[in-house]
């Protein structure tokens, strides 16, 4: 069925066809047609933001807490370069957004015409793909198209920049048949001589582990069910990344904790001791990997990733699989029931009694006080007492989302949204917004930093605009808390730019928004705080006065391997400088 | 603290790096050359030449050949970065397919008198350069030849009066019967 209609109107139709119900934006001079074409009807729900870099941060918890690909509407020029930020973010962890901006008129495009700017030059490399639609012709198979390129193969944000005469001129619109891109196909099943090679090698394995990341939580619920079974057939130990986190649940025997910098210690030295790697929907990140000449020397790798690229990229692979990880596991499980594989229960054995003596060290235990509120047991008494309520968390960039990560225990995916690659500071609020909109009535909290929180802070007002009761939880230590962390083991403890000077008092500000503000400063109180912030049910904002000097444990000094870990008892063992552990070359890697 | 060293090898060896000639084939829309041109500089690989045009009008489709150095994990770094890009349908390295027959072309102005322009023809003649323009001061030359011959041309023109050089960039193709397209 067509439609004659205007290519505003094909914009908000194409929305409502794709399923679309919020949208995050702002108007501006460039988008007003769309804007108006909204004004008429309600199925699709515009959500105004304060700044367009929280309309793609929310957008991005939208589609990470749902599933579901975000959406974003932003004008020309200031709206488009404000965008970048949270497009780069959601490029590096394979958020599916769209992000339609809007463009000067084409015969205006190149003139430096009133907030002008290439967008689709600009956005290019932070994008998955971008359009720039020139004629109505085209704009109906654009639009679709574009929600067909964020979601398959390996997800992304992909921009739809629209001049504002293609706006308002008339068009014919029709549903295409198929959303598909008339070339690409990204590989979703995996070559099933790969998948028996792999499983054949698991059957073999003395040390075996898996370690997974944010590709099977992108893969949707059933990938992360696939992987339970998965794992729980084999019995081999398991770790994940911070993009992967609740794709295990946590509380089971075989969780190892998070990996890498900030990861266990028994998930690292399962890592580097084990004799078969089986990386499902993880990419060996830096963050990961530390130095890649002592990574997992001895281990033979399976390597799962949708996105060929991935591959041998900075480690190489014995058995490569491209495919969706819920595709791959569903073969692994098939094929591992089928041939009636058993793990070598001796070795096994051996092998977990080996990792239960590395999880006995206890590696995330920290001395308490009873007069400073640690940041560690803030976010265990914030886990304690919110779990039953199966929270959807997001959180900033630095120490606390280390923390969250390490002390938060997760049970289920989509609910952990972090920016894991870009580390953008200012992610949390906008994406407790989205996350909060998909899940009007569960509960989301933001896990905070003092600093990280005020980059995005504006989003507060979108939170009240639309009753969103979201929990923002600071943990203020007065300090950029990672940034003075790597000054003191790297720079000799000059903490140059790093403490939060002039910091406003969070309670009134709060306030000042029309939100709640609690501050909980003793160790004693606090419970009883965080209860009253879930009780209530309005945005809050909770300043969580912690240690200052707290610092982030265990971690891989950057230049080092994974069986080169500091614990957090590190200092009072030794009284060495850290500083001294790392040498020239880790210090680069910073 | 564990000061376990490991005889993993050291990652930061220097690898050999080859010559890879690669044949793209993408969608002529807008920004394609672009995109191919910014992931090459966006993640620091060489590009050596680089050759476009549309081959096939009615289909829209482009064939961009790339000459590019790298070590064997970072050629299939660039093939796969390039597979990732939504308008590009294929990658082939004609490296590795086997002897690909590869060409450039290139125009050559001479500009000079007496033994030097006599010179100049004469080493025109030998490599079988088309002669397109003369004047009484000077010649421009077409060669064409693989990317060798044409830097040995210019090398001895520049001998004889070599005032300005435009090249093409490598057209290549894979030997024997089958199609890439």
């Amino acid at each position: 069925m067509s439609e004659t209609m205007t290519g505003a109107e094909m914009v908000i139709r194409a929305l409502q066809d794709q399923g679309v119900e919020h949208i995050f934006g702002y108007p501006g001079g460039a988008v007003l047609p769309i804007y108006d074409a909204l004004f008429h009807q309600e199925q699709v729900r515009h959500v105004l933001v304060r700044h367009e870099q929280g309309a793609v941060h929310a957008a991005e918890g939208y589609a990470r807490s749902s599933g579901k690909p975000g959406v974003v509407l932003v004008t020309s020029g200031p709206g488009a370069t404000n965008a970048i930020t949270g497009l780069a973010d959601a490029m590096m962890d394979s958020i599916p957004l769209v992000c339609i901006t809007g463009q000067v008129p084409t015969h205006l495009i190149g003139s430096d015409a009133f907030q002008e700017c290439d967008t689709v030059g600009i956005t290019r490399h932070c994008t998955k793909h971008n359009y720039l639609v020139k004629s109505i012709e085209d704009l109906p198979r654009v639009l679709h198209e574009a929600f067909y390129v964020a979601q398959n193969g390996r997800p992304g944000p992909v921009v739809v920049d629209l001049p504002k005469d293609i706006q308002f001129k008339t068009g014919t619109y029709a549903r295409p048949l198929s959303n598909q891109h008339k070339t690409y196909r990204p590989t979703v099943k995996g070559d099933m001589n790969h998948i028996r090679a792999a499983i054949e090698l698991m059957a073999n394995a003395k040390r075996p582990v898996f370690y997974t990341g944010g590709g099977v939580i992108n893969s949707g619920p059933h990938a992360a069910t696939l992987l339970r079974e998965l794992v729980k057939l084999t019995g081999f130990p398991i770790t994940s990344t911070l993009m992967g986190l609740g794709a295990y649940p946590a509380s089971d025997r075989q969780w190892l904790g998070m990996l890498g910098m900030h990861g266990t210690y028994e998930a690292n030295l399962a890592m580097h001791e084990c004799d078969v790697m089986i990386n499902v929907g993880a990419r060996f990140d830096d963050r990961i990997t530390g130095r890649l000449d002592a990574f997992s020397p001895y281990s033979k790798r399976i390597h799962v990733d949708i996105d060929p690229s991935s591959i041998n990229k900075t480690v190489k692979v014995d058995i490569p699989i491209v495919g969706d990880c819920a595709h791959v596991l569903e073969d692994m499980v098939r094929l591992w029931r089928q041939e009636a594989h058993r793990a070598d229960k001796v070795e096994l054995k051996e092998w977990w009694s080996k990792i239960e003596g590395w999880r006995a060290r206890n590696c995330l235990a920290y001395k308490n006080s009873k007069e400073t509120i640690k940041p560690q047991y803030a976010i265990e008494r914030l886990y304690e007492l919110t779990k039953d309520r199966a929270p959807y968390v997001t959180t900033e960039v630095g120490q606390h989302q280390m923390w969250a990560a390490q002390y938060f225990r997760f049970e289920d995916p989509n609910h952990w949204m972090t920016s894991g690659g870009h580390g953008t500071m200012g992610y949390g609020l906008p994406a407790a917004v989205g996350a909060q909109l998909a899940h009007p009535d569960s509960l989301v909290i933001d896990i905070a930093g003092e600093a990280s929180i005020q980059m995005m802070l504006q989003e507060m007002s979108t939170a009240l605009q639309y009753n969103l009761p979201i929990k923002v939880f600071i943990l203020n230590n007065e300090y950029m808390g990672m940034v003075r962390q790597w000054q003191e083991l790297l720079h000799g403890g000059r903490y140059s730019q790093s403490y939060s000077e002039s910091l406003p008092d969070f309670v009134k500000l709060a306030e000042a928004y029309g939100a709640v503000g609690i501050r909980c400063e003793k160790p004693g109180d606090l419970d009883a705080k965080i209860m009253e912030m879930i009780n209530v049910n309005r945005p809050v904002i909770f300043d969580c006065i912690v240690d200052k000097t707290e610092n982030c444990f265990p971690m891989i000094p950057s230049g080092k391997a994974h069986n080169e870990m500091l614990l957090n008892d590190y200092l009072g063992e030794t009284g060495t400088d850290i500083g001294s552990v790392i040498d020239e070359k880790g210090k680069m890697l910073v | 603290m564990l000061q376990m060293k490991t005889h993993y090898p050291d990652a930061h060896r220097v690898e050999p790096s080859n010559r890879h000639t690669l044949a793209v084939v993408v969608d002529n829309e807008p920004g394609v050359l672009a995109r191919i041109a910014g992931l090459f500089s966006g993640r620091g690989y060489n590009i050596e030449s680089l050759t476009v045009t549309e081959t096939e009008h009615e289909a829209h489709i482009s064939r961009i050949t790339i000459v590019t150095t790298g070590t064997d994990s970072i050629i299939q770094q660039i093939k796969s970065q390039l597979e990732r890009l939504v308008p590009v349908h294929r990658v082939v390295d004609l490296t590795l397919t086997g002897e690909a027959v590869e060409r450039e072309l290139c125009l050559v102005k001479v500009v000079g008198k007496g033994d030097h322009r006599v010179e100049a023809m004469r080493l025109a003649s030998a490599f079988g350069a088309r002669t397109l323009d003369a004047t009484l001061t000077s010649f421009v030359y077409e060669l064409t030849g693989t990317t060798e011959e044409v830097e040995r041309f210019i090398k001895l023109m520049t001998a004889v009066g070599l005032v300005e050089v435009s090249r093409t960039g490598v057209a290549a193709m894979a030997r024997g019967a089958e199609g890439i397209m």
